[in-house]
Parts: structure tokens; sequence; C-alpha cells
């Protein structure tokens, strides 16, 4: 008996042990993230102020601020989540309901998989021989948001078809049964109970685009810009206007960078309060995607 | 074996062959379904009898290498449920099908019931109506009315599929094809729905697949039973279960297999 007692002790450590070291792995990286956040909010949050969202940058840290590229991300965004969500969600779509299973759409999907993984950068470069030099979209807001939407297309592209994939075979069947043409099936059926897992993917996709210099510097977007990009409404008719589109444009990211690699330690605490901003953006964004899943999962279980 | 040829007959199934890619799932089925009678297909599982069932509103057609051979000719209009020519649409609006599963959409009760008419151009007051009663046919109005724009999930599983039913009657189908509707139900919603299907044959001819032998005894008017694809006996179901022809089915009926 005691032989039993001294072999289930010896396992008994054994559990602890990993256990220990499971939770410091654990650690590692909350730690990590958790001081880096500490340590942008105790060098930014000093200098974040209305002053700082609405003043253009400048060649004086304390008057330098962070309108132009604020209004560029979000212009750029916009760009991109209307290029790359109907662009993603068609083609997820017809690959998931629409396409045969053959050696084609087998080649598609694999490298729609390699797409997703490919460098930032890459894209960037492809972006700056096809819509700067070849097709002539400039230096513009109109080139950095299709250049992003490229970059997540294929996120939302899978996030799309998996979505679709939870949805049981059942349902599919019994729409068609009722004499749904597939179109039917998809627009009253698939789409609209996909629409959490669809969402979720859309909003973690801009929420990495929303980070991206490299593809954005490669196409040509300003370090350093001192005015905005045309206002999309005006007093005169038609009221609405796409000039924007086709402005010079800086992003948040490219403006920290900028700052960064400034020698003036101001200018870093600018960089910090920016970053902050970026943060509290992307962490907004996710949390919008967390509520839409946990409300799309209690209203459908499957 | 069959019916007596003076009852008007539904549908005529004959040299019926169906393949998965190469695997021949149904071989050589002839069959008459008289009208307004519930007909039960029993057999162990893989018998075909799903598969044979699923013909009826041509939902093979959805998934790729799958082929017909021969006929299923639907009465009075005389055409070949599974021809080349037959658009497989066409089929699917003119029939109805109540699943294993009770496949709610995740959609209001109301709106449940209503697709399929939505589907068929039906607005209005009709819809209203049309609503109503295919819910009352389906013996769930008194328990539902107040509740409508409440999502389907809201209901217990014996329930959902009788909305399923109601789902399936609202577009007044020619045949209403149930794959094992009471499988994944408790006793007594079983025993519900068994009732339903037994006051429904006066609207519609009824094809049930089971692998429940009481229940097919229960609700039908005649039995086939299947194994391996093929059609081993049909007879009046009084007849199949009390004294049945085949040796094969008395093994299966008694309990020997499947």
């Amino acid at each position: 008996m005691s032989d039993f007692k001294r072999i289930i002790a010896k396992r008994k450590r054994q559990d602890l042990v990993f256990k220990l070291i499971g939770i410091l792995c654990t650690l590692v990286g909350i730690v990590t993230l958790g001081a880096l956040l500490v340590d942008l909010i105790a060098d930014g949050i000093g200098r974040l102020d209305l002053g700082f969202l609405t003043s253009f940058p400048s060649r004086f840290a304390e008057r330098a601020g962070i309108l132009s590229s604020w209004v560029g991300t979000l212009l750029i965004m916009i760009v991109t989540a209307f290029t790359a969500v109907p662009l993603g969600v068609a083609a997820g779509v017809y690959l998931e309901e629409y396409a045969g299973k053959n050696w084609l759409t087998n080649l598609i999907e694999i490298n729609i998989a390699n797409l997703a993984g490919v460098p930032s950068i890459i894209y960037g470069l492809m972006a700056l021989g096809l819509l700067v030099y070849k097709f002539r979209l400039g230096q513009s807001v109109l080139t950095g948001g299709l250049t992003l939407a490229f970059l997540i297309l294929p996120i939302v592209i899978v996030a799309t078809r998996e979505a679709l994939r939870t949805i049981p075979q059942g349902i599919r069947e019994s729409a068609y049964a009722l004499g749904s043409t597939k179109w039917q099936v998809v627009r009253h059926h698939l789409l609209p109970y996909s629409v959490g897992g669809t969402m979720t993917g859309i909003i973690i996709a801009l929420s990495r685009a929303i980070g991206e210099t490299a593809p954005l510097i490669t196409i040509g977007a300003l370090t350093f810009i001192a005015f905005l990009p045309p206002p999309p409404v005006q007093a005169a008719p038609p009221f609405i206007s796409f000039d924007w589109l086709w402005s010079p444009f800086s992003v948040l990211p490219i403006q920290m960078f900028n700052w960064v690699s400034r020698p003036d330690q101001e200018f870093v605490v600018n960089a910090a309060a920016a970053g902050l901003v970026l943060i509290l953006v992307t962490l907004s964004l996710n949390a919008i995607a967390i509520i839409i899943r946990y409300r799309v999962r209690k209203r459908i279980k499957w | 074996m069959q019916p007596a040829q003076t009852e008007p007959i539904k549908a005529e199934v004959a040299g019926l062959n169906f393949f998965y890619g190469r695997l021949q799932a149904l071989k050589n089925i002839n069959l008459l379904f008289p009208a307004n009678k519930v007909a039960a297909i029993i057999g162990p599982s893989g018998c075909g009898k799903s598969t044979l069932l699923r013909c009826f509103n041509r939902i093979h057609d959805l998934y790729p290498e799958t082929r017909y051979e021969g006929k299923i000719i639907l009465q009075p209009s005389g055409i070949n449920l599974i021809g080349a020519e037959t658009d497989p649409l066409e089929m699917r609006m003119r029939m109805s099908m109540v699943f294993q599963k009770p496949n709610a959409f995740p959609k209001s009760i109301f709106e449940n019931v209503a697709f399929g008419l939505r589907l068929r151009g039906v607005k209005g007051r009709e819809l209203l109506d049309q609503v109503e009663k295919s819910l009352r046919l389906a013996a769930l109005w008194d328990e539902v009315k107040d509740r409508l724009k409440q999502s389907a999930f809201t209901l217990s599983g014996g329930q959902q599929q009788r909305l399923c039913i109601a789902r399936a009657l609202a577009t007044e189908p020619e045949m209403l094809l149930f794959d094992e509707p009471t499988s994944a139900l408790d006793p007594i919603a079983t025993s519900k729905i068994e009732d339903l299907i037994f006051d429904l044959k006066s609207r519609v001819t009824v094809i049930i697949v089971t692998h429940n032998m009481q229940q097919a005894a229960r609700v039908s008017d005649f039995t086939a039973f299947m194994y391996l694809g093929e059609l081993i006996e049909v007879s009046p179901t009084r007849k199949m279960f009390e004294n049945p022809s085949n040796k094969l089915t008395e093994d299966y009926i008694t309990g020997h297999f499947g």
C-alpha cells in the first residue's frame, strides 16, 4: 500500500509541475501585453487631449496632433470595408455554396489560405505596380483602401466560409425542399444565419488592417500632411462628393512611425499617445465583434 | 401485392434505379402510391428507404454525382418526376418534406410557416390566413397563436417538428414526405405527430420512412419493406405485420435482424 501512496504522490508532483509551467507560459504573454499597455498609457496619456486629436502634425512636438492621420485611417478603413466585405463575402458564398468540388476549386481554396499568409509588404508592392502605376489611381485614399482590402480579402473569405459551414445541412435541405432557388437559400437563410461569424471575421480583419504600415508606405502614403481631404458632403448640389478618394493621406501607424524615428523625446511621447488611440480603436472593434458574436449565439443555437 | 387497381394512383414508381457515384442505392424499384393514403417504407439502416423518399422532391440533385434511372410518374399530371426534362425546383414546389430533425429556421414562428408561401408570392391577408390554417392543421395553433413573433427556437422539439409540418402543409403540396419524423422526439411528441399524420391523409398523399415498425403499423395503410436497395415486399400494413409473404420481411419484423 505504501508503494501506491508513493507512486500517487510522485505523479501528483508531476501534475503540479506542469500546472506551474503552464501558468508561467500563460503569464509571459499576458504580462508582456499588460506591461506594454501600461507603458504606453504612462507615456502617452498626458499628451492625449482634444487639441491632440484636432491638430495637424507640426515641427513643434507640443503643437503636433493626429488630426490628418486619424481622419486618414478612418477614410482608408471605409474604402477597405466597402470593398473587402462585398468581395470577400460573395467569394466565400460562391466557394462554399456554388462551386463544385474539383481540382480547380481545390487549387483556389489552397491559394486563398496561402494568400492570408503573404507578408503585407508584398501587397504594397503589388498595389504600387498595379494601382499606382498601371491604373494611375495615385498615392490616394482610394489606393490605400484598396491595398488593405486586398490584404484582408482572404481573411474575410475564410471567415465567411467558416460561418457558412456552421449552418447544419438540414437547414439548407429544408429551405430547398420548400422550393427555394440557391440564391433564395443564400439570401434568406445562409447569410442571415451566418452573419455573426462573418461580422466577427470582418471586424477582426479590419482591426488587422488598421495597424498596417508597410504596404501603405510602399504605395507612398505621406508621413507629414497638414490638410484634410475634401469633405464627403458639401453645401452645393450634388451634396455628396467623392473627391476625398483621390486625396493624399497619412494614417495613425505611419504618423507614429514618423514620430518614433525622431531623436526628440517629446515626439516619442506623441507617438505613445497616438499608439494609445490606435489601441483603443482596435480594442473597441474587437469588443464590438465579441458583442455581435455573443448576441447572435444567444439567438441562434444549432 | 399492390393495392387494387381501382383506387386512384398518386404516384407510380417504375424501374427506378438510383446511384451515388458508382454505388447503386436503389435497384429496380416498382411501386404504386394510391392517392390519399399513408404509405410506410421500412427496412434496416442503409436499405435505401430515405434515398427512395428523397427522389420524390429531387433533393438528391443538390449533391454531385447522383443519378436517376427509370420513372416516377405523378398523377393526374402524368409528369415524370425524375425526368431530365423536369425542373427539380418545380418538383420541390409541388412536394413537401418533413425531415428527421426538426429543422425549424431561426426565424419567428410565423416566418417559418410563411417562408414557403412567400416564395410562391402569397402576400397580405391571404398569407396570414394560410399560416393560421396550416398551424391549425398541424395542431399547433392554440399553443403558438399568442407568440407568432417569437423565435421558433423557443418551442420544444415536438412543437418544432409540428411547426415543420405546418410549414410543409402551408404550400398545399401534392404529396407529403416524412423522413423518420419522430426519431428525435419523446414518446408523447411522437404520438401527437402520428395522430397528425393519420389525420392528414384526407387532404394529401403521405409517404413516411420509419425505422419504427410500431409506427408504420399505427399510421400507414400499406407498407413497403426494403432491403439492400431492393423492394422486397409491399402489402396492406395489417397483412404485412400479421402475415408477411416474404421470409426476409418476417425476419425483419420479428426482430431477427436490422
